[in-house]
């Protein structure tokens, strides 16, 4: 699916918050390109840094000094111009963000104006960009309620985001962030907090949008069985840094970075022959602190696989494969030993 | 009212809990001179969990699980039905009266952040039960119990003195659980406690509660909504919608055939982590009702691919099909799909 034209190009990066306690680097040296029509999925446990690093290209983290940027973040908009959002100014950020580069919540209860009715929140958004009159946005919020497959839209236009369901909130969302036909769609969790048979319901909505309108999407999430519903190529967040990169099939049929491999193995199958009462092969303590990193590989603490040396510099990014990054000064050995 | 059998266990022994047609409805609305609505959050739901029986409840938001969690250890007052905890029912003992029993059924929260107080050091939030239920113990007696029970959970003694924000999320359901065995109960329910960690810290906190059960041999209800946790830990399984069991069975029989067209388009919706198996997977349509106004008849026919008209016209009876395997539909010409199985594999 991967064959569009590249739309966005994140080079070096680095997210610093400053806190009480000294700066800390929420994100680090983050690299990747994202085609049109793709769908990248940003993995990772809490404190890894995939929110923050998809807040940082919408521009979204608060202002400095409490929060540094560093690096760049190309973007090709419909007009073909390449600029690196970083440094647009709030104006220039503004014309982008919910126009080409639109981004859904968790929680759309809480993204949600709960005082306006959802007719005048996605109305909104077009006006904001569009020259149009009130009447056509309206017009235009219908088409998109119908197309997020809610039923009577233009009876719906009128309702207030607490009349409906947490999976019909989500669906007003996904409607307000492609009223303007965006080139990125940035989602952050979009499922996480809705049941399974709903989250189905939102993932098959995704789908078909994104081959309806060849957006190219990042999506950010936990849950391993949503990457491999979802994604084209895969990109494992660890304590900041990418640590794991490729297709979606390579990184979880052949994980090569023991991180990866741990949090493949720690999730329990549904199927009837591995169910049972086995212990679960989890990873043993719990992500480092990111104010105090370990200096060498921040896995090493809790790699079975460590040796001294992995202690002692961070590894690098290394091209395993194809398309195929890892970040594992181990990683030949362990793949030859079939680790 | 539906009369029913209650699904037992296969053993014949006494069952530790006996629940029978439990109800537990709210009040909504209503004012001086507008009558209420009824909730019906649980409605004559009946089952067992022997001695040391894991039974796992699943069901999504709304379905009435932890309401029921939370009713058979009487935080609420039921509406209705008997709970039977070891012979005695608890639905007529008042406040003074179940504080004997207390010791011996515990609850473990979802929120590790929410049910610590934070205030308060481990030593004082594990102790707690101790301090108010054996009274006749000395500090030295109360700390080598909480030693004791914090090695059971994989903390060390050295931990005592720090306050719940000093650990991690992991940590902190460690604690919960601790504070939930220090009593030694027989009976715990747990609502949905892994649901709030991460995957990898997950896994360890499953082991550590099948560690649990192994070495003290502790009866649980384990309510959660992910199918998967629920296989890997539990004997039986009932599967609950809008109110009512629709489903239950051991472990095994319901992932290998379920019964229930809900149950299928529950295992069908989990997305399985590998990018290679691409499923024709159930995608139900709408939400589920409103348990203000459920539908006449069975309450999921709305959503269901199977539905026949007669199923608008009573509540289905919960029937066993198979030894220990009850389900509450009424079509028993269905072959229904199981999980991880459905659909060809793509070369990809």
């Amino acid at each position: 699916m991967s064959t569009g034209d590249i739309v966005l190009e994140v080079e070096n990066l680095s997210v610093t918050f400053a806190t009480e306690s000294g700066p800390l680097q929420a994100v680090r040296d983050v690299s990747f390109t994202l085609r049109a029509g793709e769908t990248l999925a940003l993995v990772g446990e809490s404190g890894s840094g995939k929110s923050v690093t998809s807040l940082a290209i919408m521009r979204l983290t608060p202002p400095a000094p409490l929060v540094t940027l560093a690096g760049s973040v190309l973007f090709t908009g419909a007009d073909g111009e390449r600029r690196d959002l970083l440094a647009l100014d709030l104006d220039g950020m503004r014309a982008v963000r919910g126009n080409e580069i639109s981004m859904i919540f968790q929680e759309p209860m809480t993204s949600l104006n709960p005082v306006h009715r959802i007719g005048d929140q996605i109305a909104e958004a077009i006006t904001f960009h569009e020259r149009v009159s009130n009447r056509v946005a309206l017009a235009r919020a219908a088409e998109l309620l119908d197309k997020v497959g809610i039923p009577d839209a233009r009876r719906r236009l009128s309702a207030y985001p607490h009349h409906l369901s947490g999976g019909m909130r989500q669906r007003v969302m996904i409607a307000m962030a492609l009223a303007c036909n965006p080139r990125v769609l940035i989602a952050d969790e979009p499922t996480t907090a809705l049941d399974v048979t709903v989250q189905a319901q939102i993932l098959e909505l995704m789908k078909e949008l994104q081959q309806a309108t060849g957006m190219a999407v990042i999506f950010v999430t936990h849950n391993l069985g949503v990457v491999a519903e979802v994604a084209d190529r895969v990109m494992v967040m660890y304590a900041g840094a990418i640590v794991e990169k490729g297709g979606v099939v390579p990184v979880m049929t052949r994980p090569l970075m023991p991180y990866t491999q741990g949090l493949l193995h720690s999730v329990p199958r549904l199927d009837p022959e591995s169910l049972g009462r086995d212990t679960l092969e989890a990873i043993p303590g719990s992500v480092p602190d990111p104010l105090s990193l370990p200096p060498g590989c921040s896995f090493a603490p809790r790699c079975r696989h460590v040796r001294p040396a992995c202690e002692a510099a961070v590894p690098a990014l290394e091209a395993a494969d194809d398309g195929h990054d890892v970040r594992c000064r181990r990683w030949r050995k362990l793949a030859e030993a079939g680790a | 009212m539906s009369v029913e059998m209650a699904p037992a266990a296969t053993a014949p022994e006494i069952p530790l809990v006996e629940v029978r047609e439990l109800r537990q409805w709210f009040p909504v609305g209503g004012g001086l001179l507008r009558k209420h609505d009824m909730l019906r959050a649980v409605d004559d739901v009946s089952f067992t969990i022997a001695k040391g029986e894991v039974l796992g409840l699943v069901g999504e938001s709304g379905s009435g699980k932890s309401t029921l969690g939370r009713a058979i250890l009487r935080m609420t007052q039921p509406t209705g039905g008997q709970i039977l905890f070891d012979g005695r029912d608890l639905t007529k003992l008042g406040r003074r009266a179940l504080r004997p029993l207390r010791p011996r059924m515990q609850f473990i929260f979802q929120d590790p952040f929410a049910s610590l107080n934070p205030r308060m050091t481990v030593r004082q939030i594990v102790g707690a039960p101790l301090v108010i239920q054996r009274p006749e113990l000395n500090a030295a007696a109360r700390d080598a119990r909480i030693a004791e029970v914090l090695g059971t959970v994989g903390l060390s003694m050295q931990y005592a003195g720090r306050y719940p924000h000093e650990f991690s999320g992991g940590q902190r359901q460690r604690i919960g659980i601790a504070r939930a065995l220090i009593l030694e109960p027989g009976f715990l329910v747990a609502d949905e406690p892994v649901s709030a960690l991460d995957v990898s810290i997950q896994a360890q906190i499953v082991n550590l509660l099948i560690e649990v059960r192994r070495k003290l041999g502790v009866a649980m209800l384990f309510i959660s909504h992910d199918l998967a946790v629920v296989g890997h830990l539990c004997d039986r399984v009932a599967v609950m919608y809008l109110g009512r069991i629709v489903e239950i069975a051991p472990t095994r029989a319901l992932f290998r055939q379920p019964r229930h067209p809900y149950t299928e388009a529950l295992f069908s919706a989990v997305p399985v982590p590998d990018p290679t198996i691409r499923r024709d997977r159930i995608i139900l349509r709408g939400d589920v009702p409103s348990p203000l106004k459920p539908p006449s008849g069975c309450a999921f026919r709305g959503r269901c691919r199977y539905a026949l008209p007669e199923c608008a016209a009573a509540i289905p009876l919960l029937r066993q099909v198979e030894g220990g395997h009850w389900k509450r539909c009424i079509r028993d010409d269905l072959v229904l799909g199981r999980p991880g199985k459905r659909g060809a594999v793509e070369e990809m």
